[in-house]
Protein backbone atom coordinates (compact mmCIF):
# COMPACT_ATOMS: atom_id res chain seq x y z
CA UNK A 1 0.00 0.00 0.00
CA UNK A 2 2.82 2.31 0.87
CA UNK A 3 4.22 2.13 -2.44
CA UNK A 4 0.98 3.14 -3.84
CA UNK A 5 0.49 6.13 -1.98
CA UNK A 6 4.37 6.95 -2.35
CA UNK A 7 4.59 6.55 -6.15
CA UNK A 8 1.37 8.62 -5.97
CA UNK A 9 3.04 11.74 -3.84
CA UNK A 10 6.20 11.52 -6.24
CA UNK A 11 4.36 11.13 -9.36
CA UNK A 12 2.35 14.67 -8.55
CA UNK A 13 5.80 15.95 -7.71
CA UNK A 14 7.50 15.05 -11.15
CA UNK A 15 3.94 16.19 -12.83
CA UNK A 16 4.47 19.71 -10.73
CA UNK A 17 7.79 19.91 -11.93
CA UNK A 18 7.57 19.72 -15.39
CA UNK A 19 4.15 21.54 -15.89
CA UNK A 20 5.71 24.61 -14.11
CA UNK A 21 8.36 24.73 -16.61
CA UNK A 22 6.83 22.65 -19.67
CA UNK A 23 10.75 22.76 -20.78
CA UNK A 24 10.56 19.18 -21.82
CA UNK A 25 7.62 18.90 -23.40
CA UNK A 26 7.96 21.56 -25.73
CA UNK A 27 11.53 20.95 -26.98
CA UNK A 28 10.23 17.16 -27.81
CA UNK A 29 7.22 18.36 -29.35
CA UNK A 30 9.13 20.97 -31.82
CA UNK A 31 12.17 18.24 -32.43
CA UNK A 32 9.89 15.47 -33.45
CA UNK A 33 8.44 18.38 -35.59
CA UNK A 34 11.48 18.95 -37.02
CA UNK A 35 12.21 15.28 -37.57
CA UNK A 36 8.62 14.62 -39.26
CA UNK A 37 9.34 17.59 -41.94
CA UNK A 38 13.18 16.68 -42.29
CA UNK A 39 11.79 12.89 -43.13
CA UNK A 40 9.21 14.33 -45.73
CA UNK A 41 12.70 15.26 -48.02
CA UNK A 42 13.89 11.50 -48.14
CA UNK A 43 11.01 10.11 -49.85
CA UNK A 44 7.80 11.07 -51.62
CA UNK A 45 5.40 11.04 -49.45
CA UNK A 46 2.23 10.34 -51.17
CA UNK A 47 -0.48 7.85 -50.09
CA UNK A 48 1.28 4.80 -50.81
CA UNK A 49 4.57 5.50 -49.53
CA UNK A 50 3.24 6.80 -46.89
CA UNK A 51 1.79 3.75 -46.03
CA UNK A 52 5.23 1.84 -46.06
CA UNK A 53 7.16 4.39 -44.84
CA UNK A 54 5.41 6.70 -42.49
CA UNK A 55 5.00 3.76 -39.45
CA UNK A 56 8.70 3.48 -39.19
CA UNK A 57 9.54 7.26 -39.47
CA UNK A 58 6.96 7.06 -36.51
CA UNK A 59 8.25 5.39 -34.14
CA UNK A 60 12.07 6.21 -35.06
CA UNK A 61 11.04 10.20 -33.94
CA UNK A 62 9.55 8.97 -31.06
CA UNK A 63 12.48 7.14 -30.05
CA UNK A 64 14.86 9.56 -30.95
CA UNK A 65 12.78 12.51 -28.95
CA UNK A 66 12.46 9.99 -26.23
CA UNK A 67 16.52 9.69 -25.84
CA UNK A 68 16.31 13.41 -25.39
CA UNK A 69 13.20 13.31 -22.96
CA UNK A 70 14.03 10.72 -20.46
CA UNK A 71 17.87 12.60 -20.11
CA UNK A 72 16.35 15.02 -17.51
CA UNK A 73 14.63 12.79 -15.38
CA UNK A 74 17.46 11.55 -13.26
CA UNK A 75 19.97 14.34 -14.05
CA UNK A 76 17.57 16.69 -12.38
CA UNK A 77 17.73 15.37 -8.91
CA UNK A 78 21.68 15.13 -9.40
CA UNK A 79 21.88 18.63 -10.08
CA UNK A 80 19.59 19.97 -7.16
CA UNK A 81 21.03 17.45 -4.85
CA UNK A 82 17.80 15.70 -4.32
CA UNK A 83 18.30 12.20 -5.14
CA UNK A 84 19.09 11.41 -1.28
CA UNK A 85 16.29 12.83 0.20
CA UNK A 86 14.21 10.89 -2.26
CA UNK A 87 15.41 7.85 -1.41
CA UNK A 88 14.69 8.65 2.74
CA UNK A 89 11.17 9.89 1.79
CA UNK A 90 10.42 6.47 0.49
CA UNK A 91 9.65 2.82 2.09
CA UNK A 92 10.35 1.21 -1.18
CA UNK A 93 12.89 2.76 -3.46
CA UNK A 94 11.11 1.48 -6.25
CA UNK A 95 8.02 3.67 -5.87
CA UNK A 96 10.70 6.20 -7.07
CA UNK A 97 11.44 4.37 -10.66
CA UNK A 98 7.55 3.75 -10.71
CA UNK A 99 6.58 7.29 -10.41
CA UNK A 100 9.23 8.50 -12.88
CA UNK A 101 8.65 5.36 -15.46
CA UNK A 102 4.88 7.14 -15.04
CA UNK A 103 5.44 10.57 -15.60
CA UNK A 104 7.84 9.59 -18.63
CA UNK A 105 4.66 7.37 -19.95
CA UNK A 106 2.29 10.36 -19.55
CA UNK A 107 4.81 12.69 -21.09
CA UNK A 108 5.42 10.62 -23.93
CA UNK A 109 1.91 10.14 -24.34
CA UNK A 110 0.76 13.74 -24.06
CA UNK A 111 3.51 14.18 -26.91
CA UNK A 112 2.28 11.62 -29.12
CA UNK A 113 -0.95 12.42 -28.83
CA UNK A 114 -0.51 16.10 -30.10
CA UNK A 115 1.44 15.17 -32.69
CA UNK A 116 -0.53 12.10 -34.08
CA UNK A 117 -2.89 15.08 -36.19
CA UNK A 118 0.04 16.86 -37.57
CA UNK A 119 1.33 13.89 -38.95
CA UNK A 120 -1.51 11.74 -39.87
CA UNK A 121 -2.50 15.31 -42.25
CA UNK A 122 0.93 15.50 -43.44
CA UNK A 123 1.81 12.24 -44.69
CA UNK A 124 -2.03 11.28 -45.48
CA UNK A 125 -2.45 8.14 -43.35
CA UNK A 126 -5.78 7.74 -41.96
CA UNK A 127 -6.00 7.53 -38.25
CA UNK A 128 -9.52 8.31 -37.32
CA UNK A 129 -10.70 4.60 -37.85
CA UNK A 130 -7.84 2.89 -35.83
CA UNK A 131 -7.50 5.45 -33.19
CA UNK A 132 -8.51 3.23 -30.15
CA UNK A 133 -5.66 0.85 -31.42
CA UNK A 134 -2.97 3.38 -32.19
CA UNK A 135 -3.86 4.67 -28.72
CA UNK A 136 -2.80 0.94 -27.65
CA UNK A 137 0.04 0.53 -29.44
CA UNK A 138 1.09 3.85 -28.05
CA UNK A 139 0.41 3.02 -24.43
CA UNK A 140 2.17 -0.07 -24.34
CA UNK A 141 5.25 1.32 -26.53
CA UNK A 142 5.77 4.03 -24.47
CA UNK A 143 5.29 2.35 -21.32
CA UNK A 144 8.17 -0.18 -22.73
CA UNK A 145 10.33 3.04 -23.61
CA UNK A 146 10.06 4.45 -20.42
CA UNK A 147 10.61 1.63 -18.39
CA UNK A 148 13.72 0.81 -20.29
CA UNK A 149 14.53 4.57 -20.90
CA UNK A 150 14.38 5.56 -16.77
CA UNK A 151 16.42 2.76 -15.75
CA UNK A 152 19.37 3.71 -17.68
CA UNK A 153 18.98 8.04 -17.33
CA UNK A 154 19.94 6.57 -13.70
CA UNK A 155 22.53 4.63 -15.10
CA UNK A 156 24.11 7.41 -17.16
CA UNK A 157 23.12 10.31 -15.09
CA UNK A 158 26.14 9.12 -13.02
CA UNK A 159 28.70 8.94 -16.06
CA UNK A 160 30.86 11.37 -18.31
CA UNK A 161 29.59 12.59 -21.11
CA UNK A 162 26.38 11.55 -20.05
CA UNK A 163 24.17 13.27 -22.62
CA UNK A 164 25.65 10.71 -25.45
CA UNK A 165 25.96 7.99 -23.40
CA UNK A 166 21.76 7.61 -22.96
CA UNK A 167 20.95 7.32 -26.86
CA UNK A 168 23.90 4.78 -27.27
CA UNK A 169 22.72 2.55 -24.37
CA UNK A 170 19.10 2.92 -24.77
CA UNK A 171 18.73 2.45 -28.92
CA UNK A 172 20.08 -0.84 -29.40
CA UNK A 173 18.37 -2.03 -26.43
CA UNK A 174 14.76 -0.72 -27.77
CA UNK A 175 15.11 -2.24 -31.26
CA UNK A 176 12.48 -4.88 -30.20
CA UNK A 177 10.00 -2.08 -29.49
CA UNK A 178 10.67 -0.15 -32.67
CA UNK A 179 10.63 -3.47 -35.23
CA UNK A 180 7.00 -4.22 -32.70
CA UNK A 181 5.32 -1.02 -33.18
CA UNK A 182 6.02 -0.34 -36.46
CA UNK A 183 4.99 -3.46 -37.44
CA UNK A 184 1.84 -3.31 -35.64
CA UNK A 185 1.28 0.34 -36.80
CA UNK A 186 2.01 -0.53 -40.42
CA UNK A 187 -0.75 -3.06 -40.21
CA UNK A 188 -2.89 0.05 -38.82
CA UNK A 189 -2.51 2.03 -41.61
CA UNK A 190 -2.69 -0.35 -44.07
CA UNK A 191 -5.54 0.30 -47.04
CA UNK A 192 -7.70 -2.66 -45.37
CA UNK A 193 -6.71 -2.23 -41.71
CA UNK A 194 -6.50 -5.32 -39.17
CA UNK A 195 -4.97 -5.66 -35.65
CA UNK A 196 -1.76 -7.55 -35.49
CA UNK A 197 -1.95 -9.10 -32.04
CA UNK A 198 1.67 -11.30 -32.07
CA UNK A 199 2.88 -7.46 -32.05
CA UNK A 200 0.78 -6.02 -29.70
CA UNK A 201 1.66 -9.48 -27.38
CA UNK A 202 5.00 -9.04 -27.90
CA UNK A 203 5.21 -5.46 -26.54
CA UNK A 204 3.45 -6.76 -23.34
CA UNK A 205 6.05 -9.23 -22.84
CA UNK A 206 8.78 -6.54 -23.52
CA UNK A 207 6.99 -4.10 -21.06
CA UNK A 208 6.40 -7.12 -18.67
CA UNK A 209 10.45 -8.43 -18.79
CA UNK A 210 11.77 -5.12 -18.32
CA UNK A 211 9.25 -3.62 -15.43
CA UNK A 212 10.27 -7.20 -13.56
CA UNK A 213 14.03 -6.43 -14.10
CA UNK A 214 13.55 -2.97 -12.64
CA UNK A 215 11.40 -4.02 -9.77
CA UNK A 216 14.64 -6.87 -9.03
CA UNK A 217 17.56 -4.79 -9.72
CA UNK A 218 16.16 -0.93 -9.53
CA UNK A 219 17.19 0.01 -5.99
CA UNK A 220 20.36 -0.90 -6.98
CA UNK A 221 20.32 1.74 -9.00
CA UNK A 222 20.17 4.25 -6.68
CA UNK A 223 22.45 2.92 -4.53
CA UNK A 224 25.34 5.58 -3.59
CA UNK B 1 53.94 -19.23 -16.65
CA UNK B 2 55.01 -22.59 -17.78
CA UNK B 3 51.58 -23.86 -16.98
CA UNK B 4 50.23 -20.71 -19.08
CA UNK B 5 52.73 -21.84 -21.96
CA UNK B 6 51.32 -25.29 -21.84
CA UNK B 7 47.63 -24.48 -22.06
CA UNK B 8 48.13 -22.27 -24.83
CA UNK B 9 50.36 -24.72 -26.41
CA UNK B 10 47.25 -27.22 -25.98
CA UNK B 11 44.48 -24.54 -27.30
CA UNK B 12 47.17 -24.32 -30.18
CA UNK B 13 47.04 -27.92 -31.20
CA UNK B 14 43.56 -28.14 -30.62
CA UNK B 15 42.73 -25.08 -33.39
CA UNK B 16 45.13 -26.81 -35.92
CA UNK B 17 43.81 -29.88 -35.37
CA UNK B 18 40.39 -28.10 -35.68
CA UNK B 19 41.36 -26.30 -38.97
CA UNK B 20 42.44 -29.91 -40.39
CA UNK B 21 39.06 -31.33 -39.75
CA UNK B 22 37.53 -28.89 -41.47
CA UNK B 23 39.51 -28.95 -44.47
CA UNK B 24 40.88 -32.16 -45.21
CA UNK B 25 38.28 -34.79 -43.14
CA UNK B 26 35.10 -33.27 -43.37
CA UNK B 27 33.45 -33.95 -47.07
CA UNK B 28 32.86 -31.15 -49.32
CA UNK B 29 29.11 -30.06 -49.62
CA UNK B 30 26.93 -31.08 -52.37
CA UNK B 31 25.87 -27.59 -53.40
CA UNK B 32 28.64 -25.36 -51.98
CA UNK B 33 31.90 -27.10 -52.30
CA UNK B 34 34.55 -25.70 -50.45
CA UNK B 35 33.72 -22.38 -49.30
CA UNK B 36 31.24 -23.96 -47.21
CA UNK B 37 34.32 -25.14 -44.76
CA UNK B 38 34.12 -21.44 -43.42
CA UNK B 39 31.04 -22.89 -41.07
CA UNK B 40 33.44 -24.63 -39.01
CA UNK B 41 34.90 -21.09 -38.01
CA UNK B 42 31.71 -19.13 -38.13
CA UNK B 43 29.17 -21.25 -36.37
CA UNK B 44 31.66 -22.02 -33.57
CA UNK B 45 32.85 -18.81 -33.05
CA UNK B 46 28.73 -17.45 -33.06
CA UNK B 47 28.73 -20.71 -30.58
CA UNK B 48 31.42 -20.04 -28.58
CA UNK B 49 30.88 -16.04 -28.37
CA UNK B 50 27.18 -16.69 -27.13
CA UNK B 51 28.71 -19.06 -24.08
CA UNK B 52 30.97 -16.24 -23.41
CA UNK B 53 28.36 -13.89 -23.29
CA UNK B 54 26.17 -16.28 -20.70
CA UNK B 55 29.03 -16.45 -18.36
CA UNK B 56 29.51 -12.77 -18.64
CA UNK B 57 25.69 -12.92 -17.50
CA UNK B 58 26.51 -15.38 -14.70
CA UNK B 59 29.43 -12.76 -13.68
CA UNK B 60 26.95 -9.56 -13.69
CA UNK B 61 24.25 -11.05 -11.96
CA UNK B 62 26.54 -12.23 -9.42
CA UNK B 63 28.46 -9.26 -9.14
CA UNK B 64 24.91 -7.18 -8.10
CA UNK B 65 24.13 -10.15 -5.56
CA UNK B 66 27.51 -11.02 -3.97
CA UNK B 67 29.83 -7.03 -4.59
CA UNK B 68 33.19 -9.23 -4.99
CA UNK B 69 35.20 -7.44 -7.36
CA UNK B 70 36.23 -10.63 -8.95
CA UNK B 71 33.04 -11.20 -10.49
CA UNK B 72 32.87 -8.04 -12.13
CA UNK B 73 36.05 -8.64 -13.75
CA UNK B 74 34.73 -12.25 -15.24
CA UNK B 75 31.90 -10.12 -16.08
CA UNK B 76 34.29 -7.46 -18.22
CA UNK B 77 36.38 -10.11 -19.51
CA UNK B 78 33.88 -12.62 -20.53
CA UNK B 79 31.63 -9.48 -22.61
CA UNK B 80 35.68 -8.47 -24.21
CA UNK B 81 36.50 -12.36 -25.33
CA UNK B 82 32.53 -12.52 -26.21
CA UNK B 83 32.77 -9.45 -28.54
CA UNK B 84 35.74 -10.52 -30.28
CA UNK B 85 34.30 -13.70 -31.17
CA UNK B 86 31.16 -12.15 -32.62
CA UNK B 87 33.32 -9.89 -34.48
CA UNK B 88 34.59 -12.49 -35.73
CA UNK B 89 31.10 -14.29 -37.08
CA UNK B 90 30.24 -10.68 -38.25
CA UNK B 91 33.26 -10.80 -40.40
CA UNK B 92 33.41 -14.03 -41.62
CA UNK B 93 29.17 -14.03 -42.55
CA UNK B 94 29.98 -11.38 -45.50
CA UNK B 95 33.00 -13.13 -46.84
CA UNK B 96 30.57 -16.35 -46.56
CA UNK B 97 27.78 -14.86 -47.89
CA UNK B 98 29.10 -13.05 -51.16
CA UNK B 99 29.90 -16.39 -52.97
CA UNK B 100 26.70 -18.34 -51.54
CA UNK B 101 24.12 -15.50 -51.72
CA UNK B 102 25.20 -13.34 -53.91
CA UNK B 103 25.31 -10.47 -51.72
CA UNK B 104 27.42 -9.41 -48.78
CA UNK B 105 24.53 -8.65 -45.90
CA UNK B 106 20.95 -9.51 -45.87
CA UNK B 107 18.97 -8.02 -43.13
CA UNK B 108 17.96 -11.62 -41.96
CA UNK B 109 17.25 -12.12 -37.76
CA UNK B 110 20.32 -13.93 -37.09
CA UNK B 111 22.68 -11.21 -38.79
CA UNK B 112 20.67 -8.29 -37.60
CA UNK B 113 20.54 -9.92 -34.49
CA UNK B 114 23.94 -10.86 -34.04
CA UNK B 115 24.78 -7.07 -35.19
CA UNK B 116 22.55 -5.42 -32.72
CA UNK B 117 23.81 -7.72 -29.91
CA UNK B 118 27.27 -6.84 -31.02
CA UNK B 119 26.47 -3.01 -30.52
CA UNK B 120 24.80 -4.06 -27.05
CA UNK B 121 28.07 -5.22 -25.65
CA UNK B 122 30.08 -2.28 -27.43
CA UNK B 123 27.50 0.51 -25.38
CA UNK B 124 28.58 -1.95 -22.49
CA UNK B 125 32.10 -1.38 -22.63
CA UNK B 126 31.59 2.08 -23.66
CA UNK B 127 29.61 2.37 -20.44
CA UNK B 128 32.18 1.48 -18.58
CA UNK B 129 34.97 3.65 -19.35
CA UNK B 130 32.77 6.65 -18.92
CA UNK B 131 32.21 6.01 -15.11
CA UNK B 132 35.18 6.87 -12.87
CA UNK B 133 34.15 5.40 -9.52
CA UNK B 134 35.23 1.55 -9.58
CA UNK B 135 32.05 0.04 -7.48
CA UNK B 136 30.10 2.32 -9.36
CA UNK B 137 31.67 1.32 -12.53
CA UNK B 138 31.10 -2.22 -11.26
CA UNK B 139 27.54 -2.11 -10.10
CA UNK B 140 26.37 -0.05 -13.21
CA UNK B 141 28.26 -2.05 -15.85
CA UNK B 142 26.95 -5.30 -14.10
CA UNK B 143 23.32 -4.49 -14.12
CA UNK B 144 23.43 -3.06 -17.99
CA UNK B 145 24.95 -6.32 -18.78
CA UNK B 146 21.99 -7.88 -16.99
CA UNK B 147 19.36 -5.92 -19.48
CA UNK B 148 21.35 -6.24 -22.39
CA UNK B 149 21.45 -10.15 -21.93
CA UNK B 150 18.03 -10.18 -21.31
CA UNK B 151 17.62 -8.30 -24.56
CA UNK B 152 19.24 -10.54 -26.77
CA UNK B 153 16.15 -13.34 -27.23
CA UNK B 154 13.91 -10.22 -26.97
CA UNK B 155 15.75 -8.36 -30.01
CA UNK B 156 16.05 -12.05 -32.07
CA UNK B 157 12.39 -12.92 -31.81
CA UNK B 158 11.20 -9.77 -33.15
CA UNK B 159 13.54 -9.43 -35.74
CA UNK B 160 12.38 -13.14 -36.83
CA UNK B 161 8.68 -12.71 -37.02
CA UNK B 162 8.97 -9.64 -38.54
CA UNK B 163 12.22 -8.34 -40.60
CA UNK B 164 13.32 -11.69 -42.04
CA UNK B 165 13.01 -11.73 -46.05
CA UNK B 166 14.09 -15.21 -46.16
CA UNK B 167 12.14 -17.83 -44.22
CA UNK B 168 15.64 -19.13 -43.22
CA UNK B 169 18.74 -18.65 -44.47
CA UNK B 170 19.65 -21.36 -47.24
CA UNK B 171 22.86 -22.04 -45.60
CA UNK B 172 22.37 -25.17 -42.58
CA UNK B 173 20.89 -24.32 -39.39
CA UNK B 174 22.42 -27.00 -37.26
CA UNK B 175 21.71 -31.13 -37.28
CA UNK B 176 18.11 -30.90 -37.94
CA UNK B 177 18.35 -29.29 -41.19
CA UNK B 178 20.32 -32.52 -41.99
CA UNK B 179 23.91 -32.19 -42.08
CA UNK B 180 26.73 -34.76 -43.27
CA UNK B 181 27.23 -36.92 -39.40
CA UNK B 182 30.85 -36.14 -40.57
CA UNK B 183 30.13 -32.48 -40.98
CA UNK B 184 28.44 -31.70 -37.23
CA UNK B 185 31.39 -33.92 -35.73
CA UNK B 186 34.30 -31.62 -37.27
CA UNK B 187 31.63 -29.00 -36.25
CA UNK B 188 31.46 -29.95 -32.68
CA UNK B 189 35.05 -30.45 -33.07
CA UNK B 190 35.46 -26.86 -33.69
CA UNK B 191 33.62 -25.44 -31.55
CA UNK B 192 35.64 -27.22 -28.75
CA UNK B 193 38.91 -26.20 -29.57
CA UNK B 194 36.99 -22.69 -29.81
CA UNK B 195 35.44 -22.78 -25.88
CA UNK B 196 39.29 -23.89 -25.31
CA UNK B 197 40.46 -20.60 -26.81
CA UNK B 198 37.61 -18.76 -25.31
CA UNK B 199 38.86 -20.31 -21.95
CA UNK B 200 42.66 -19.49 -22.45
CA UNK B 201 41.68 -15.67 -23.21
CA UNK B 202 39.54 -15.23 -20.69
CA UNK B 203 41.77 -16.47 -18.01
CA UNK B 204 44.52 -14.12 -19.14
CA UNK B 205 41.99 -10.94 -19.43
CA UNK B 206 40.62 -11.97 -16.33
CA UNK B 207 44.24 -12.00 -14.60
CA UNK B 208 44.85 -8.66 -16.18
CA UNK B 209 41.68 -6.86 -14.55
CA UNK B 210 42.55 -8.29 -11.23
CA UNK B 211 46.07 -6.69 -11.75
CA UNK B 212 44.66 -3.48 -13.13
CA UNK B 213 42.26 -3.47 -10.34
CA UNK B 214 45.14 -3.85 -7.44
CA UNK B 215 47.21 -1.01 -9.73
CA UNK B 216 43.97 1.24 -8.91
CA UNK B 217 43.68 0.48 -5.33
CA UNK B 218 47.25 1.30 -5.09
CA UNK B 219 47.48 4.27 -7.22
CA UNK B 220 44.24 6.04 -4.72
CA UNK B 221 46.19 4.53 -1.72
CA UNK B 222 49.10 6.63 -2.53
CA UNK B 223 47.33 9.29 -3.99
CA UNK B 224 45.52 9.53 -0.53
CA UNK B 225 48.50 9.25 1.46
Amino acid sequence: MSLLSNTFVLLGKELRTEFRSRELLTTTIVFILIVIVLFSFTFDPTSDESRRFAPGLLWLAFLFASSLMLQPCFLREQHNDTLSALRLSVTDPFAIFLAKLAANTLFLLLTELLLLPIFATMYNVPVLSVLHWLALVFFLASLGISIAGTALSAISAQARMRELLLPLLMLPLLTPILVASTEVTKALFDRAPYVQWKGIGFLAVFDVVFLTALCLFGEYLLEE
Amino acid sequence: MAKNILAAALVFLLLAAAAYASFFIAPSDAKQGLIYRILFLHVSSAWTGLTAFLIGFVGNLLYVWKRQPRWDWLGVSAVEVGLAFTTVVLVTGPIWAHPVWGIWWTWDARLTSTFVMWLLYVSYLLLRTLVEEPDRRALFSALFGIFAFLDVPLVFGSIRWWRTQHPQPIVMGGADSGMDPVMFRVLMFSWLAMLALMTLLLRQRYRLEAMRSELETMRHELEAA
